[in-house]
């Protein structure tokens, strides 16, 4: 556990270090960004977190089964979503310009961007987000909770 | 010659890394070493893609429509994912070696241990 | 002796990548070799700029490649991280037998 400082800042950052990355993962198809960035941006705040208040505090409230439980989840509806497609081929993408959710076709060109496009991407980017954010937290609990013994 | 300024700055970080990889005897060196050779990749594949005076391959309020090569770009979004990984798997395999040897040089830890 | 060996096998290496690096046979950017800003072959990226946005509706060109036209690639490099993550968990679980919250 660190100073005082530190949990205070810790406090403070971590509502918006998740808020930023589910908006990078979630206008991935719009700006910059995608389901990867946005899920190491949300583990970044989980590893902030586990520094600032130390492993044997965090890990009452972020359990490694949950994570890990998110990482199949995600892994899981990346499949099944790319498998819905499969009428066509795989990785179809049978939500573009269908009117549905996420269905709305763009103007070609330069245009200011409208959330509600793009199809099946928003869903995988959302996928791929869960997935990396349960996989690099995973990781990051494993090393914090086995790698410490060994300097005790 | 001088507008290659990327790639030659990909071969000395390549060749860093190999340095590192070769002669060093510490395990997280190595490591070290591995992912400067990843980086200096990735450094390669983006500016290989790179057209001159082109823009992100984004189109939302986009200053021009001269972009550069966006598939370099996607596979090594690809390749960063995979270098996390592995740099993972490896680091453990380090934790994993220094609570069995006691040590991280690779010349101690080469030996079978009962 | 053995370092001697490994320092000629870096000189060969360094002079051969940097040969190729430094382009000496063209100055005059005429299409041959590495240039920086004058990549050679665009047909499919081309392709992908001109026809991602009627065809998958993104703005993003690269979401659209990395999801939609490399879906494969993307599968792959999920599995490899959920392999690699399994590969941590189970690793480092050898540590120690009993772990209080698993």
């Amino acid at each position: 556990m660190m100073s005082k400082i530190v949990r205070t800042q810790a406090n403070f950052l971590y509502p918006l270090i998740l808020i930023f990355g589910f908006y990078i993962v979630m206008h991935g198809h719009l700006t910059p960004g995608g389901g990867f960035q946005g899920g190491a941006v949300i583990a970044t705040g989980i590893a902030l977190v586990v520094v600032a208040y130390g492993y044997e505090k965090i890990k009452r409230w972020i359990k490694k089964t949950h994570l890990t439980a998110a990482e199949g989840i995600g892994l899981l509806c990346f499949i099944i979503t790319a498998f819905i497609g499969i009428g066509t081929s795989f990785f179809y993408n049978f939500l573009a310009n269908s009117g549905l959710i996420f269905g709305e076709s763009i103007p070609y060109g330069i245009n200011p961007g409208y959330l509600n496009t793009a199809g099946t991407l928003p869903i995988m980017n959302l996928a791929v987000g869960i997935e990396v954010l349960g996989g690099l937290g995973a990781i990051i609990l494993y090393m914090m909770a086995y790698g410490r013994e060994v300097s005790e | 010659m001088i507008f290659n300024l990327p790639f030659i700055t990909v071969v000395i970080v390549i060749m860093f890394g190999l340095y590192a990889m070769v002669f060093r005897r510490n395990l997280i060196k190595v490591v070290i070493g591995l992912d400067l050779v990843e980086s200096a990749v990735n450094l390669f594949l983006v500016s290989l893609g790179y057209v001159k005076g082109g823009v992100a391959p984004i189109y939302t309020n986009a200053p021009s429509t001269d972009m550069v090569l966006p598939t370099p770009q996607a596979l090594t979004l690809t390749s960063i994912v995979i270098g996390v990984a592995t740099t993972a798997m490896l680091l453990s395999f380090c934790i994993l070696i220094y609570r069995y040897y006691g040590t991280l040089d690779t010349r101690k830890a080469r030996r079978l241990r009962e | 002796m053995r370092n001697i060996a490994m320092i000629a096998v870096f000189a060969i290496l360094l002079s051969f990548f940097m040969y190729i690096a430094l382009n000496p046979a063209d100055f005059g950017y005429s299409g041959e070799g590495l240039n920086f800003g004058h990549p050679r072959f665009t047909d499919m990226d081309d392709y992908f700029i001109h026809n991602a946005q009627n065809q998958t509706a993104s703005n993003n060109v690269v979401t659209s490649i990395v999801f939609d036209y490399r879906g494969f690639d993307t599968l792959g490099e999920a599995t490899v991280l959920f392999t690699a993550v399994l590969g941590v968990g189970l690793g480092l679980r050898m540590l120690r037998g009993d772990e209080d919250d698993e």
